[in-house]
């Protein structure tokens, strides 16, 4: 099986190049699901970086939208816009916004996202759309661990059930952590998995930088016939940057440019290929 | 123009039957409902066009979200609940996910305002339009009766870009032409007038025509106009209209906080200035009542109008 580590060393090198630049953002999330983002747009979705608005692709839905790094690293990567746009991430009249914003005309953009607990329900919608329209494409929903405290997830999270989307997949980024500290200690969310499998989902719990595991659970999602599926994808935050792995203070900071250096000299030490 | 009573039906009725003509008219035109179907007149979208009809359960953050997403192949949803669960309980949803994601999504409100009755302050949101004309990007449409709800449906689904179209519970007169043409962001003169203007929308257009008309046996020549639209307001008809009376009241059932009144006022702040009062609710929440109790308790009907015009008329 092919996999995408050095993809995804790419887009963590790109995510923090352009944190340091940017002098704000946030670097833990964006780092631990680099690897979630390389399997997507490099195997999973159907897409073309080039023909951005192709009527058939299908749809990733970035519900945090805080983590704008990743999906924008990605994009540059993947050939969505030029890389060195990354340079302009969070200045005045940047396409790139902190967060994302879709009336900036960013391409690979589909909703803008910051506020949390709402991108599952727009991601609803779209698979929903999808099923009445007959089309086969599916709809990808990026969603935080933390975020699940917000109850309209809840409230989508129930519909999609009810309305059999098995057109419809998210990802939930089980890193543990949120800004005030770990998930189980700000507001416990475990069981997650007896508690999507209990609202009627089908559940799998995955490791989030283990490339096969991660493309073997998105095509048995895919074969899922009348559930949506959700991957709970253990990650680490931080990933890539030993010194700041796991530290939830990572949550909302940036590497300064004096740091930077230091930063990639680590993320290069972690480099691994298959 | 004069205007004669048709009939009582309620503005929730004209929603109900705009949308299922244009269910009729265009497959692209997709319903969701947050359980008040029969509340909101839908039932009949509903059992014509199941496959196209949603019920989403009480949950109105979801919903919003998910008309956002249905826009996707060009579907036109439409929402439906009252007017408070429309806007203040979804307003981040709108906002982030609807206005700012540039959602073609047509949020549906009933039982604005106090006409709602009985149900008491909970249910009758008077903010609603302040909260939806701040959003950029968003329009905000307030027709008059029954007839003028039906055809603004038909008007709004024709538009690219999100809308909110506020209408209410009670029958109220049925005045305006059958089968117009709404137009978005133009002012109707319904009267015209050289003493004083009196912008009114909703269910006190028909409130301003009648204390109109109790102001000409006084001798005083009031012009009506309708704001069907709050935003864009129709910013040329109402200047052209104070340019020649020197003088003008509106009348909204609405706080005056965010409502038609302070959205005319910054037009005239920002142009040429002219003596104004407002017929608006000021700064309370509303209490239990019928739809004819609450409206004169809260000074909301012609009397109110007429005390407004006569006021405004000895500051000129």
């Amino acid at each position: 099986m092919k996999t995408f580590y050095e993809q995804a060393w790419q887009i963590r090198k790109l995510i923090l190049e352009s944190l340091a630049e940017a002098g704000s953002g946030h670097t833990g999330s964006s780092l631990g699901l680099a690897d979630v983002f390389a399997v997507l747009y490099h195997q999973v979705l159907h897409h073309n970086p080039l023909n951005p608005d192709w009527e058939e692709r299908d749809r990733l839905v970035l519900s945090i939208g805080h983590v704008a790094p990743v999906l924008y690293a990605t994009l540059a990567h993947a050939g969505y816009f030029p890389v060195e746009e990354l340079k302009t991430l969070r200045k005045l009249g940047s396409r790139l916004q902190g967060h994302p914003g879709r009336d900036f005309g960013l391409p690979g953009i589909e909703l803008s996202a910051g506020s949390l607990g709402q991108g599952l329900s727009v991601a609803l919608g779209m698979a929903m759309a999808d099923k009445m329209d007959n089309k086969h494409r599916r709809t990808y929903c990026i969603l935080g661990d933390g975020e699940l405290q917000e109850g309209s997830v809840w409230e989508a999270i129930m519909a999609a059930s009810h309305h059999q989307t098995d057109n419809l997949c998210a990802v939930v980024d089980r890193n543990g952590l949120q800004i005030d500290g770990p998930t189980e200690q700000v507001m416990k969310l475990e069981s997650l998995e007896d508690r999507w499998k209990s609202f009627g989902w089908n559940v799998i719990s995955v490791d989030g930088h283990d490339h096969a595991a991660l493309m073997n659970a998105f095509e048995s999602a895919q074969k899922m016939k009348g559930k949506p599926t959700v991957l709970l994808a253990k990650t680490i935050m931080g990933k890539g940057v030993k010194s700041i792995e796991n530290d939830y203070h990572w949550h909302g900071k940036a590497p300064s440019k004096e740091q930077l250096e230091g930063f990639l000299n680590e993320l290069n030490k972690s480099r691994y290929y298959d | 123009m004069k205007f004669t009573i048709q009939n009582h039906k309620d503005t929730r009725s004209g929603f109900g039957d705009g949308l299922f003509e244009l269910g009729k008219e265009n497959d692209k035109v997709v319903a969701l409902c947050a359980d008040l179907t029969g509340s909101m007149k839908m039932d009949a979208f509903a059992k014509a066009f199941p496959d196209r009809f949603f019920q989403t359960g009480i949950a109105e953050a979801n919903m919003m979200g998910i008309a956002a997403g249905m826009t996707i192949g060009g579907m036109i949803p439409f929402t439906g609940t009252f007017a408070n669960f429309s806007t203040g309980r979804v307003y981040d949803q709108i906002r982030q996910s609807i206005a700012y994601s540039e959602k073609n999504v047509k949020i549906c409100a009933s039982h604005a305002g106090l006409t709602l009755g009985e149900d008491g302050a909970t249910h009758q949101i008077l903010e609603d339009i302040g909260l939806m004309r701040m959003l950029p990007g968003m329009t905000v449409v307030v027709p008059c009766d029954y007839n003028q709800t039906k055809a603004a449906v038909k008007t709004i689904a024709a538009h690219n870009g999100p809308v909110y179209l506020r209408f209410g519970r009670p029958k109220v007169p049925n005045f305006t032409p059958v089968n117009q043409t709404f137009e978005l962001g133009k002012a109707l003169v319904y009267q015209e007038g050289s003493d004083v203007s009196i912008l009114a929308t909703g269910h006190l257009v028909w409130e301003a025509l009648q204390a109109a008309d109790l102001l000409t046996q006084k001798g005083i020549s009031a012009e009506v106009i309708n704001i069907t639209t709050i935003k864009p307001l129709d910013e040329t008809a109402i200047l052209k209209s104070v340019s020649k009376t020197k003088c003008l009241i509106t009348a909204e059932e609405h706080q005056l906080f965010g409502g038609l009144g302070e959205t005319v006022a910054g037009l005239l702040a920002q142009n040429t200035p002219y003596p104004m009062e407002m017929v608006a609710v000021k700064d309370q929440f509303g209490q239990s009542g019928t739809p004819e109790q609450l409206m004169k308790h809260y000074q909301l009907d012609a009397a109110a109008i007429i005390k407004a015009a006569e006021k405004v008329l000895s500051r000129k």
